[in-house]
């Protein structure tokens, strides 16, 4: 796309498109503008990783916590308030010494929306799509992430309305923390499998 | 049936794109397109896997060449058409119109929260006439069938053995409601195969793909 500096409004064609059927959706009663602008502001600042983050901290942090994640993750989840579009049934996945996991969807782009908000564009990409079921190894590389070698990595593709949910290897330093300084160790990416959680600052 | 939306396993594909911190999105318009999924009226009778099912019938080269949220766009422009609401023509006569414009409004934010938030369950009560379901631990293979319309089993893992690891209940059946033809629930597991058996010699070592399958995508193996 050209730069036409500022005061000149440039609008793609898709850009066009979408502002065409918005307007027509409206104009015919099928739509309210008002209730777009509410679904996405509560996609951008409520329900987003920072939620999946909490159930991972407690998970590592509450022992019968965890125990209640592999009995009934739904329910385990729920109970820190996470549930809803795209959670409707969750299932946790834990990584440990010499086992992986990594989650994809190859046949859209099915995600865990209420605990780690939309997901990224890379997920939805059609290269992640193809190439985590059959060189999940690769695909780790493309993130910066080498496992040990002999690890097992068990690829879970989202076929269904079961979304899953990477539990990552709590770091070491890391005995006695807070759930809350916990949360802040765990990314995004390493709740999906495509990266690990951070050490802690200082930690060789 | 076998579109190009059935990516697993395609190969020819590169470097995953991969970018540190990434925006939810990029650009206003995506934000429009997702809420308007979202939140416009949808036809009677609709649900998530005729959604997946209008994405999935885009003409093969527009899907490969687009983008997730233009196809997202252009499933709500199908859905809309099929439901006779909205023709082509009409989209094209009003490009280049004004955008509606509404005032921010904290209460409606919190509402759809509210809305979005809310658990509605894809699993259904055990009836009687569904086939004893398989157990865990029991080998199964997938069928080869290719079926029209809608399917949750990808082309990668077809006719292949594998092993059920969890039973998940009885859950609406895609390949019968995103064709139309009610939720017809069943049993779903999820159901393990080695790497080796779905790609081959060059599989990677120590590698297994666990993807949730319906009843009838299965049948015992020896």
């Amino acid at each position: 796309m050209h730069d036409h500096g500022p005061g000149h409004s440039h609008l793609s064609e898709t850009e066009a498109r979408v502002r065409a059927l918005e307007t027509l959706l409206a104009e015919k009663g099928l739509l309210d503008p008002a209730a777009v602008d509410a679904v996405v502001e509560a996609y951008e600042t409520r329900i987003g990783p920072r939620n999946g983050a909490q159930v991972v901290a407690k998970a590592w942090a509450d022992p019968d916590y965890l125990a209640r994640l592999r009995e009934d993750a739904t329910s385990a989840i729920l109970e820190l308030g996470f549930t809803g579009r795209q959670g409707e049934h969750m299932v946790a996945v834990e990584n440990a010494p010499g086992r992986h996991n990594l989650v994809v969807c190859t046949l859209c782009s099915c995600y865990p929306w209420p605990v780690l908000g939309l997901p990224p564009a890379w997920y939805k990409s059609n290269e992640y799509r193809a190439r985590a079921v059959r060189e999940p190894r690769k695909v780790l590389a493309d993130f910066g992430v080498t496992l040990t070698e002999g690890t097992e990595i068990r690829v879970w593709d989202s076929t269904a309305e079961i979304r899953y949910l990477v539990i990552p290897e709590r770091p070491a330093g890391t005995e006695g923390w807070s759930e809350a300084a916990l949360a802040d160790l765990v990314t995004r990416d390493s709740m999906i499998g495509a990266g690990l959680a951070r050490a802690p600052e200082g930690a060789a | 049936m076998t579109r190009v939306h059935d990516l697993g396993g395609v190969q020819g594909f590169g470097r995953v794109p991969w970018e540190p911190d990434e925006p939810n999105f990029h650009g206003d318009w995506e934000k429009r397109v997702l809420g308007m999924n979202l939140v416009a009226k949808a036809p009677e009778g609709w649900n998530i896997d005729k959604g997946r099912h209008a994405r999935e019938r885009l003409h093969p080269v527009t899907y490969l060449a687009s983008s997730y949220f233009e196809r997202w766009l252009e499933g709500l422009v199908l859905r809309s058409v099929e439901a006779g609401w909205i023709e082509e023509a009409e989209i094209a006569a009003k490009m280049g119109a004004p955008s509606p414009e509404a005032p921010p409004d904290p209460a409606r934010v919190d509402a759809m929260v509210e809305r979005f938030s809310t658990r509605v369950p894809y699993d259904r009560p055990e009836t009687e006439g569904l086939p004893a379901p398989y157990a865990v631990g029991d080998r199964v293979r997938t069928r080869m069938d290719d079926p029209t319309g809608h399917t949750r089993l990808p082309a990668y893992a077809r006719g292949r053995g594998g092993e059920v690891v969890m039973r998940h209940g009885v859950h609406v059946f895609p390949d019968v409601s995103g064709n139309g033809g009610g939720e017809a629930p069943t049993h779903l597991y999820a159901v393990r195969f080695d790497a080796a058996e779905l790609f081959g010699a060059e599989a990677e070592p120590g590698a297994s793909v666990t993807l949730d399958l319906w009843h009838p995508h299965l049948e015992p193996a020896s």
